[in-house]
């Protein structure tokens, strides 16, 4: 079916006019090459996609399946493969939840500022260094969260424990080190920062000028066209840029297993120096070491750290799309 | 309620850049002024230097007065978003907060001016405001609905009811219509007729019979040439403006001889 653009070969304006006799063929309206080719390349690429996620996953499975069956004797850490690894989970689910607590906010104040609050002179080049942060190697994050983080945070971590000691969050007793699981998801924070930053600050740019003037014209102060206009618009672009950013502090590896102290508690306690322990470092620290059945149980812990992380891309689609009608999509 | 403006000498800048020269208009209170001329001719320009939307342009600055009932607009304490809450605003596109309900958005500009308000209010307030701008037996089922939803002349009018909500003095409409079918436009223009009762109206349109149709007094704008700063050619009793304007240009931009 290669014709000219702008000109319908005979044959197919004969499909058109006969495909009202014959459901089956119509479908044939006319395709240019250039179509099929391009269809062709993106439904490979995202059947691409699909496959090497299946195989992830079958991967995990198949291997991780002997590491949850087997029984406590068989493995090194000598205890069943729940009790192994909840405490993981937790670690995972709170350094993450903590790091996103602090990102996100100032995520969203520093996208905006660069958008909508900084003289043009200033926003580009603070832009560029957001975008730089994110290019550091996670293994320099684990590097200054050690040697600088972790020991400037002492003072304040002995101050929380001495003033806030009855909240239990900062029971204490405050760590020595610093290493604490607190200490790491503010490494992981400032990981995460430049993803959901980059992310919110091209959304919040794409808010439309209608919106903006709608608001300012009602008597909106700065602040105020932003609750209005900007934030209900980038809503689901805010959400996203979270996920990506939770994405990254839940299989953050290598800045964990280097600023983290864990023992492997389950404990709310932040500024101590018994610390839960993370799936990915959890991993990455114990790799080495294990043989047989032990490294099935690693693995089955990917899968676990793998369905977490598909099941909060779900449960944020969901949250998106609950409210479609109002996205502003219409 | 509803006052006269004052515009005295008003030059307006973007930067460097002189957009529009001298204008010196009274605007009459509850009253229609139209403002008609061709395309970059500095009319919307001035249109929104009377609630200093236009400083949303990086650089804009005026020189001049613009007088609300004695009060300058560009008075040194005087804030910007105060007098957008004076002066209300409908665009030239409908430009409902399409993540808000049809309520939310008539009441968007109230919960701006007074934070707290009590239910029965509230409602009072979107019905009042939608009775006026004559969407109300359109819509009063579909409150809790979003406002994209609506028809484009719908939303422009869910617009001017959400300008209206706030009670501002005057109302100002940059092309409201040019977005919408001729039935819209019969709406709406009805509807000016109605608000001008309760309200100090300029609307800056480029449909002739527009101004004809609707306003008392029509100001034409113009400009020399390209680059050349826009200016206020002459202003008056809009049956006069049209039957025996004064100035050539505004015969023939009328009569449709250019622009």
């Amino acid at each position: 079916m290669g014709c000219p653009p702008g000109t319908t070969a005979p044959s197919e304006r004969l499909t058109i006019v006969t495909s009202t006799q014959s459901p089956e063929r119509r479908r044939t309206t006319p395709t240019r090459p250039g179509d099929r080719i391009f269809r062709g390349t993106s439904l490979a690429a995202a059947l691409l996609i699909l496959a090497t996620l299946a195989g992830v996953a079958v991967f995990l499975t198949a291997e991780g399946i002997p590491g949850i069956l087997a029984s406590p004797d068989e493995v090194k850490h000598g205890t069943g493969f729940v009790d192994y690894v909840a405490p993981l989970v937790f670690g995972t689910l709170l350094a993450a939840i903590l790091a996103l607590t602090m990102a996100v906010p100032l995520a969203i104040g520093v996208a905006l500022f660069i958008s909508h609050y900084a003289p043009r002179k200033l926003a580009a080049p603070l832009g560029y260094v957001i975008d730089l942060l994110a290019a550091v190697p996670s293994v320099v994050y684990g590097v200054w969260g050690i040697s600088f983080l972790a020991p400037a945070l002492v003072p304040l971590y002995r101050w929380l424990e001495d003033n806030l000691g009855f909240v239990p969050l900062f029971a204490g007793p405050a760590s020595a080190t610093g290493r604490t699981i607190l200490t790491a998801s503010i490494v992981l924070a400032v990981m995460v920062l430049p993803v959901i930053t980059a992310i919110c600050r091209e959304i919040f740019l794409q808010t439309p000028r209608l919106h903006e003037e709608a608001a300012l014209a009602l008597g909106a102060t700065r602040w105020e066209m932003a609750r209005l206009a900007i934030f209900p618009y980038a809503r689901s672009g805010i959400i996203s840029a979270s996920m990506l950013g939770l994405g990254r502090a839940l299989g953050e590896t290598m800045a964990v297993a280097m600023v983290l102290s864990a023992s492997g508690v389950v404990t709310f306690n932040l500024i101590s120096s018994t610390n839960p322990s993370t799936i990915a470092a959890n991993i990455a620290l114990t790799f080495n070491e294990a043989t047989g059945l032990t490294v099935n149980a690693l693995i089955a812990s990917g899968l676990v750290l793998f369905v977490i992380t598909f099941g909060v891309n779900f449960a944020a689609r969901a949250i998106v799309d609950r409210r479609k009608d109002f996205s502003g999509a219409n | 309620m509803a006052k006269s403006i004052d515009v005295s000498d008003l030059d307006i800048y973007y930067g460097d850049f002189l957009a529009v020269e001298g204008v010196t208009i009274p605007i009459a209170a509850r009253s229609v002024t139209a403002f008609i001329g061709p395309s970059g001719c500095g009319k919307s320009t001035f249109l929104r230097s009377l609630n200093r939307m236009h400083e949303v342009i990086r650089g804009a600055r005026v020189d001049g007065k613009v007088l609300i009932d004695g009060q300058d607009l560009y008075a040194d304490d005087m804030d910007p978003v105060n007098v957008r809450r004076l002066i209300g605003m409908v665009f030239q596109r409908p430009n409902p907060f399409p993540t808000m309900s049809i309520a939310e958005n008539v009441l968007a500009g109230q919960r701006l001016n007074s934070k707290r308000m009590k239910k029965k209010e509230a409602d009072d307030i979107v019905e009042r405001s939608l009775r006026s701008a004559g969407l109300w037996n359109e819509v009063k089922d579909r409150l809790d609905r979003p406002g994209s939803g609506l028809s484009g002349g719908q939303q422009q009018r869910l617009c001017i009811a959400r300008a209206i909500a706030t009670q501002p003095e005057v109302l100002l409409m940059d092309e409201p219509c040019s977005a919408l079918d001729p039935i819209s436009t019969s709406i709406i223009e009805d509807l000016i007729h109605e608000l001008k009762t309760d309200y100090t109206i300029v609307i800056v349109t480029h449909n002739m019979q527009q101004a004809a149709r609707v306003s008392d007094t029509t100001a034409f704008f113009n400009l020399a040439g390209v680059g050349q700063p826009g200016r206020l050619i002459e202003h008056g009793d809009t049956s006069m403006m049209f039957s025996n304007p004064e100035d050539p240009a505004t015969e023939a931009y009328i009569q449709g001889r250019f622009g």
